[in-house]
């Protein structure tokens, strides 16, 4: 089983060097005391705590799977000792509120975190992932009785949280929701329906978990402004906080999954259990969304995670796999000396260290879009956040799996051999390009919400950041070429976004055509743009730069000149329109 | 009871170790260091004794460059109380870091000091012994089992052939060997609390100790290269072979 290392180098280079996150947390109120220095050393424990205790049971885990005895789930053996740790060590609280005992740190400590988490063990990293998802909407939407009642326990990881959403004709069109609540005598609700793909719906590691669940009321308008959020706890919670009667929340089935498989995705009976109303009646999917920018952040993280696994092994095997002999020399060699071996890892690498970027860059405007004192930078983090969200969703999962079959690849026909853990990578990479969300949604909210998004003024001053860095790429004898190879894109990137937004072309069936190329273009583009700041800070480092952050120079150039290119003929793709697609009858398919 | 722990930041024992270029000494540039090995088992130890109320304070002391206070940070964060850093960017030898250790036990009066028994850069293995003679304290090596009442420590040693036990007097000395406890990872509000504790930094001058090298360095080289192995096609021939290299 290959091992992991978390990639800390990295991480403190993004924090230190190129964000300066010191600079922003000691302004915004509640992160004053976070020191880069303070958040290097959590990442470096948990860096520790990723590698040796959920990286071992990662492909056990897999294997086992988890499984359904008698209505009761267990998952693989190992799990619920390694969740005991996380809980001990205090990590399933890290970025929550310490008025309910979590550790008050930012989202950009946090989402590093969860890169260690989705890179060591995806299927646990989504146990603490979506009790956080369950607890902030919780902190946000529920009445203070709710919140004082569940949130210390969700915060301790004692309890964890599950998402009761999609139904079998409910998936990316919530507004079909057919599960319903009807009113009882206290106060509380009856919640009645089946739900699937629920992930950690139920579990043996944690003596509760909180279901949030959508369901109608009554009297209820139809469509999405008629569906409620409500609480329905597997066990029943007394006065006083101890645990009461099984609520009548059931496990119908696991699903039978590709990859994940150590985290049980369930099918749930909410058989008349009881459950208490979330945020206002009929609000429901507000009360969801107010969640989601973060939980999709957390989505793309898992593509990242997952690709600097699999980076991390094909690496190391093609250092040390003799094979093949290059040209002119006499004896076989390893075949990192091969190009197309090593254009296979650098195509893993330029995403994995720009998506990284990206990563904090986005962390951090999230934390700003919450703390920040000005309305304006609240505002302008807000926008900024919006837009990025389907991309880091989409971009980092479609760019994450496809890294993950490279880093397969390299290993030829060992990559295709469970024992060596890269096909295990492949499987799991599949599902975040599916769930929160599939990439295709993600795509078109994208070009149809996001791009028209306050007058477009989110997109503007994405790409108004993204000229201001050419502008000083061209300054720079070192990073000349990758300000000019991401010039031409940024310049493809903007003839298209006009073309999507402005006039008779921004027509729902032009820009559906047009969405998962325009989100693929436009996360090449941010990537450049990450990858040409990257090489003026190590420029501007110069000796004091390390060995690790010296080759980005070159990982720059690589990327702009063999991967970039590729944002010019989306353009043009694009540009096709509609009409391919839609030339032939739907029965002649 | 106060507990003393010297703790030492090394290269990491996953780390890749390299020669500089000009054999004065391993290239510690850019290389990944962290708290000894060993001297995490001692801090490990001292904290279970803390926790099972044996015990009132952990105190870690390094002797260093002022980097080495990361050692101590990691010391603080697996629950020792304190620190203290002796600065010095000398390369200091385990002679002159158990002066330094005496005078700070004398200082802080420990029932008990618990170093690793060796630190896994030089792999010394003397600073224990030595600090144990200055201070004509009783002491007791490679332990892989502490237990300490309030007028003495009884500890079972790795020793070859066996465990052997004794039975030393306090004020003592206690070096650890690697089975005699798992550390914990460091919890997280722990990590953060550890960035609050107190570190004092200290100067070898405050003791009075002259931390200057007895010892004359005169090159560091990476192992040679092993020569190829020949196959020998019977055992009479493995005989002739290993005959006329001396071996037999």
């Amino acid at each position: 089983m290959p091992d992991y290392t978390a990639p800390l180098d990295d991480m403190t280079f993004l924090l230190q060097d190129v964000f300066d996150v010191e600079k922003t947390f000691a302004v915004l109120p509640g992160y004053e005391e976070v020191s880069a220095e303070l958040a290097a050393s959590v990442l470096e424990e948990a860096g520790r705590f990723c590698a040796g205790v959920l990286r071992p049971i990662n492909q056990s885990g897999d294997e086992e799977g988890s499984r359904l005895d008698n209505g009761v789930v267990h998952t693989p053996k190992g799990f619920k000792e390694a969740y005991k740790a996380f809980v001990d060590g205090g990590w399933s609280g890290l970025s929550s509120p310490t008025e309910y005992g979590g550790q008050g740190l930012p989202r950009t400590v946090q989402i590093l975190v969860d890169e260690m988490l989705s890179a060591s063990n995806l299927s646990f990293g989504l146990f603490p992932g979506l009790s956080r998802g369950a607890a902030e909407a919780i902190e946000a939407h529920a009445s203070q009785a709710l919140k004082d009642q569940y949130l210390p326990k969700m915060v301790a990881g004692a309890w964890t949280g599950a998402m009761g959403l999609t139904e079998g004709t409910a998936g990316s069109d919530l507004s079909l929701v057919k599960a319903t609540a009807k009113p009882r005598d206290d106060g509380s609700y009856t919640v009645t329906g089946s739900k699937i793909f629920i992930s950690s719906g139920d579990h043996d590691m944690a003596e509760n978990v909180i279901h949030l669940v959508l369901a109608r009321l009554p009297d209820a308008p139809p469509g999405t402004k008629g569906i409620s959020l409500f609480l329905c706890p597997k066990y029943l919670v007394n006065d006083d906080g101890s645990l009461g009667a099984r609520n009548a929340v059931n496990v119908g089935s696991l699903e039978h999954k590709m990859g994940i498989h150590a985290q049980p995705t369930c099918v749930m009976n909410y058989d008349d259990c009881q459950g208490w109303l979330v945020g206002e009646a009929n609000r429901g999917l507000n009360a969801m969304f107010t969640m989601m920018n973060a939980e999709r952040l957390f989505v793309g993280v898992q593509g990242l995670g997952l690709a600097d696994a699999s980076y991390q092994t094909a690496a190391n095997y093609a250092k040390e796999r003799k094979q093949g002999r290059a040209p002119g020399a006499k004896e076989s060699g390893m075949i990192i000396a091969h190009p197309d071996v090593r254009k296979m890892l650098l195509t893993m690498l330029s995403f994995t260290e720009a998506a990284r970027a990206l990563t904090v860059f986005a962390a951090l405007e999230m934390d700003k879009e919450t703390a920040h004192p000005d309305p304006e930078v609240r505002k302008r983090a807000a926008g900024l956040v919006a837009l990025l969200t389907p991309v880091i969703k989409a971009g980092f999962t479609d760019f994450g799996f496809e890294a993950t079959v490279l880093g397969q690849q390299v290993l030829g026909g060992h990559g295709y051999i469970r024992e060596w853990g890269q096909e295990q990578f492949v499987r799991d990479a599949r599902i975040a390009m599916i769930y929160e969300g599939t990439n295709g949604i993600q795509a078109q909210d994208l070009v149809v919400r996001k791009l028209g998004l306050d007058g477009g003024a989110p997109v503007r001053t994405f790409l108004a950041m993204v000229t201001e860095t050419i502008a000083e790429g061209r300054q720079v004898a070192a990073a000349r070429d990758t300000a000019a190879a991401l010039d031409e894109a940024l310049e493809a990137l903007e003839s298209v976004t006009t073309r999507l937004t402005t006039g008779t072309n921004a027509d729902p069936l032009e820009q559906n055509a047009a969405a998962t190329d325009y989100l693929r273009m436009f996360a090449l583009v941010t990537f450049g743009w990450l990858w040409l700041r990257m090489t003026l800070v190590v420029v501007a480092k110069g000796d004091a730069a390390t060995p690790h952050e010296k080759r980005k120079i070159e990982i720059a150039r690589f990327f702009s000149s063999r991967i970039l290119p590729q944002s010019l003929s989306l353009g043009s793709q694009i540009c096709s329109g509609s009409a391919p697609l839609m030339a032939i009858a739907s029965e002649a398919f | 009871m106060k507990i003393l722990v010297p703790v030492k930041l090394v290269i990491d024992s996953n780390a890749k170790a390299r020669v500089k270029p000009d054999q004065s000494g391993v290239d510690l540039a850019n290389v990944k260091l962290s708290i000894n090995p060993f001297d995490e088992i001692s801090v490990e130890e001292a904290v279970r004794l803390k926790e099972a109320g044996k015990v009132s304070e952990v105190v870690a002391v390094t002797i260093g460059v002022a980097k080495a206070q990361d050692a101590l940070r990691a010391a603080l964060a697996i629950g020792a109380d304190r620190g203290i850093l002796i600065q010095t960017d000398e390369m200091v030898e385990p002679l002159a870091i158990a002066k330094l250790l005496a005078k700070v036990a004398e200082a802080e009066q420990p029932g008990v000091v618990i170093l690793g028994k060796q630190a896994i850069d030089d792999d010394s293995n003397q600073t224990g012994q030595m600090l144990g003679a200055l201070l004509g304290w009783p002491q007791a090596t490679f332990a892989s089992k502490v237990d300490l009442s309030a007028e003495a420590v009884e500890v079972t040693r790795e020793v070859d052939g066996g465990h052997q036990t004794l039975k030393l007097t306090l004020p003592a000395i206690v070096t650890t060997d690697l089975r005699l406890n798992e550390p914990r990872y460091p919890s997280l509000p722990n990590i953060m609390k550890a960035k609050k504790k107190p570190i004092e930094t200290k100067a070898p001058a405050d003791y009075g100790v002259d931390v200057t090298p007895r010892l004359k360095l005169l090159k560091v080289g990476e192992p040679p290269a092993r020569s190829a192995g020949i196959k020998v096609k019977t055992a009479g021939e493995l005989v002739e072979k290993l005959k006329s290299a001396g071996a037999l």
